[in-house]
């Protein structure tokens, strides 16, 4: 019996076997419960660590990092490299664009997005399946990065926010999402304020969108989480270190780890503070924003996704 | 008001004979002209010219821009080259020994990442959905969603850290009587570091589809599986697993379109040229081809084969589903 319960926590292997049982839950189950207990407690550790241990390491003195001592607990605890990289005012000027880069490009999006799934929404609307193939096939077939960076360069937005955020402007999933939502809403009210003699334009703005606030907030979260995370649009465009984001300057900070070449210049300080302590300092410096969102705006992630699969 | 599309659709009952499917009643339509429905309905589409634009330019002209793999490309001159070449390029790369060291990278690579990337969430929710206790489930979930948030350079820089000389796994390597080793300078550790991460950042987040549509597996058949005498893993075995099927398949559809294209730009931040033989990847490849070789059209073509190949295997993919378990994306 104990068996086929760690076959069952590994969930691996055939079904055993096993005699049929009564209705009470047996002591296989629960062996498989206690199994299950430990393999999901090993899931959420191996998951929280690399948090807990970058923290550890952006507190610790140099020396016991180098030593290969630093694991949980900072050790010789000193906030001197915290003051390094905050009074770097590259490593500033890259968190505000950062910030600005976001804003833009998910006020872009928020609003194709929205043109478009309302469209996508009207299921009378004649060409409709052309404008949904339209968006759905470049899901799964696209340029490429070469024509793609011929195109960008050879619009001019090369050191430009438009290079960051028009050429990802609508992600077709969140488009899909949006587009179930709408499609979702009572189509009577619509009708009604037609009738009194909305335009479609006011429609949209004054009857839809109120309706749609949830939606439209999850959209935005989207949005902003991959462009506060997006690192390789600004690397390839920008070529002055002061219109990089925040993670375009981690990217050149570790770089210099990997062996790959080093593209900007990473702040003098290096000399002082060895790097390994002024990594971990830039990690928790650009991850923290999102930890002190995460616990509030989770939800509507899931919330999105599972809108998305509404479409099936 | 909206709750009842805010949740999944209940699957078709799994070994149910498939239904003939009931046309839904449908109003009789007039189909109006193009020019009729211009007139009735040009506030609607005049929404859409906006998002056509975005579509047409920086979707569909890089498709036809692809055309500089066949043409010589000069930068700065016109973005479709300058004159025919015909299959220059592409013979140049199919006769190229490093390009059948990355095409072998990305297949491997590739298949690992399905391999692992694609049953591990479908275990973890299977066991998340097992544990009773509604806190503990949703602290494990919350949890488990966080590396997906997280930006890649900062899942690169981690990972960095951990696998370093001083790093945590050299920590338990040395514990253990071993020699440090600095796995990120090993080519025959690379496979490994790219795939635990890749698990590490998506296992959690990918249980969240499996979760919803486990909650509308119905509680009738795991009763008459009971009934039937069967344990819980048979009952798992036997409708659990069944009941998800329809998100399985979307979901490795989906998976499987992303194979050509395995982790780029994590990849493009962790190698370096010593993990080359095991890191190399056509994009990354075909990226060092167009940037540092400023080779464009060279990189180009490598890139409409890899997307090529990238369509092929998802419209198979989708074929097979569709004929052998009747579930699709179209």
């Amino acid at each position: 019996m104990t068996v086929d319960a760690t076959d069952t926590a590994t969930g691996s292997g055939l079904p055993a076997p096993a005699r049929p049982r009564g209705i009470r839950p047996s002591r296989g189950y629960r062996v498989f419960q206690a199994c299950n207990a430990i393999v999901l407690t090993v899931v959420v550790v191996v998951t929280l660590y690399p948090f807990v241990n970058v923290v550890a390491r952006s507190l610790s003195d140099e020396r016991y990092i180098i030593g290969g001592q630093v694991n949980l607990v900072p050790l010789g605890f000193n906030l001197d490299t915290y003051r390094l990289v905050l009074n770097d005012s590259l490593f500033w000027t890259n968190y505000r664009n950062t910030l600005f880069y976001t804003v833009v490009a998910t006020a872009i999006s928020i609003v194709l997005t929205t043109c478009y799934a309302y469209v996508l929404s009207k299921k009378n609307l004649r060409g409709r399946t052309a404008l949904v193939g339209i968006a759905v096939f470049t899901m799964f077939f696209t340029g490429g990065l070469i024509p793609n960076y011929v195109l960008v360069t050879s619009l001019g937005m090369k050191n430009t926010v438009w290079a960051i955020a028009v050429p990802n402007a609508i992600n077709v999933f969140n488009l899909l999402v949006m587009k179930a939502f709408f499609e979702s809403l009572p189509t009577d009210l619509e009708e009604a304020a037609a009738v009194d003699g909305l335009n479609t334009y006011g429609i949209l703005l004054r009857i839809v969108l109120p309706l749609s606030k949830a939606i439209v907030a999850t959209m935005v979260l989207f949005y902003a989480v991959a462009f506060w995370n997006s690192w390789f649009a600004a690397f390839l465009y920008m070529d002055q270190q002061e219109l990089w984001p925040v993670t375009v300057y981690l990217r050149n900070l570790i770089a210099g780890a990997t062996g790959a070449e080093n593209v900007g210049v990473i702040a003098e300080a290096d000399e002082v503070q060895a790097d390994a302590t002024i990594r971990a300092v830039t990690i928790v410096l650009t991850t923290l924003p999102i930890l002190l969102v995460y616990p509030f705006v989770q939800r509507y992630f899931v919330r999105g996704v599972m809108l998305g699969a509404v479409k099936g | 008001m909206t709750s009842e599309t805010l949740r999944p659709p209940p699957p078709a009952s799994p070994g149910a004979p498939a239904e003939a499917t009931v046309p839904a009643p449908r109003a009789p339509r007039r189909r109006r002209t193009w020019r009729q429905s211009l007139r009735r309905d040009w506030q609607l589409y005049s929404l859409a010219v906006l998002p056509l634009l975005f579509f047409l330019v920086f979707r569909y002209l890089p498709m036809i821009g692809n055309v500089i793999a066949f043409r010589r490309f000069k930068p700065g001159g016109s973005i479709f080259g300058e004159y025919w070449v015909g299959l220059r390029y592409f013979r140049m790369f199919l006769t190229d020994p490093t390009f059948w060291d990355v095409f072998t990278n990305t297949l491997v690579l590739g298949t690992l990442t399905l391999l692992f990337c694609f049953p591990l969430p479908i275990v973890l929710a299977l066991l998340l959905n097992e544990v009773r206790a509604r806190r503990l489930r949703r602290f494990v979930q919350s949890v488990s969603y966080l590396p997906h948030f997280l930006s890649i350079v900062i899942v690169a820089a981690m990972v960095m850290q951990l696998t370093s000389v001083d790093g945590t796994i050299n920590q338990v390597v040395q514990a253990t009587g071993g020699e440090a080793v600095p796995f990120l300078q090993r080519a025959e550790w690379f496979r490994t570091i790219y795939v635990s991460s890749e698990v590490w950042q998506t296992v959690g987040w990918g249980t969240i589809l499996y979760l919803a549509a486990l909650t509308t597996v119905d509680d009738d058949l795991y009763e008459a599986a009971r009934i039937d005498g069967a344990n819980r893993w048979r009952q798992t075995w036997h409708v659990t697993l069944p009941g998800i099927r329809p998100t399985m398949v979307t979901l490795l559809i989906l998976n499987i379109g992303n194979f050509m294209a395995v982790g780029f730009e994590k990849i493009l931040l962790l190698y370096n040229p010593l993990t080359y033989p095991t890191a190399d990847v056509l994009s990354t490849y075909l990226f060092r081809m167009g940037f540092g070789s400023s080779n464009f059209s060279y990189a180009a073509a490598i890139g409409l084969f890899e997307a090529v190949i990238g369509l092929t295997l998802v419209l198979t993919a989708n074929l097979i589903a569709r004929r052998t378990v009747g579930t699709s994306l179209w």
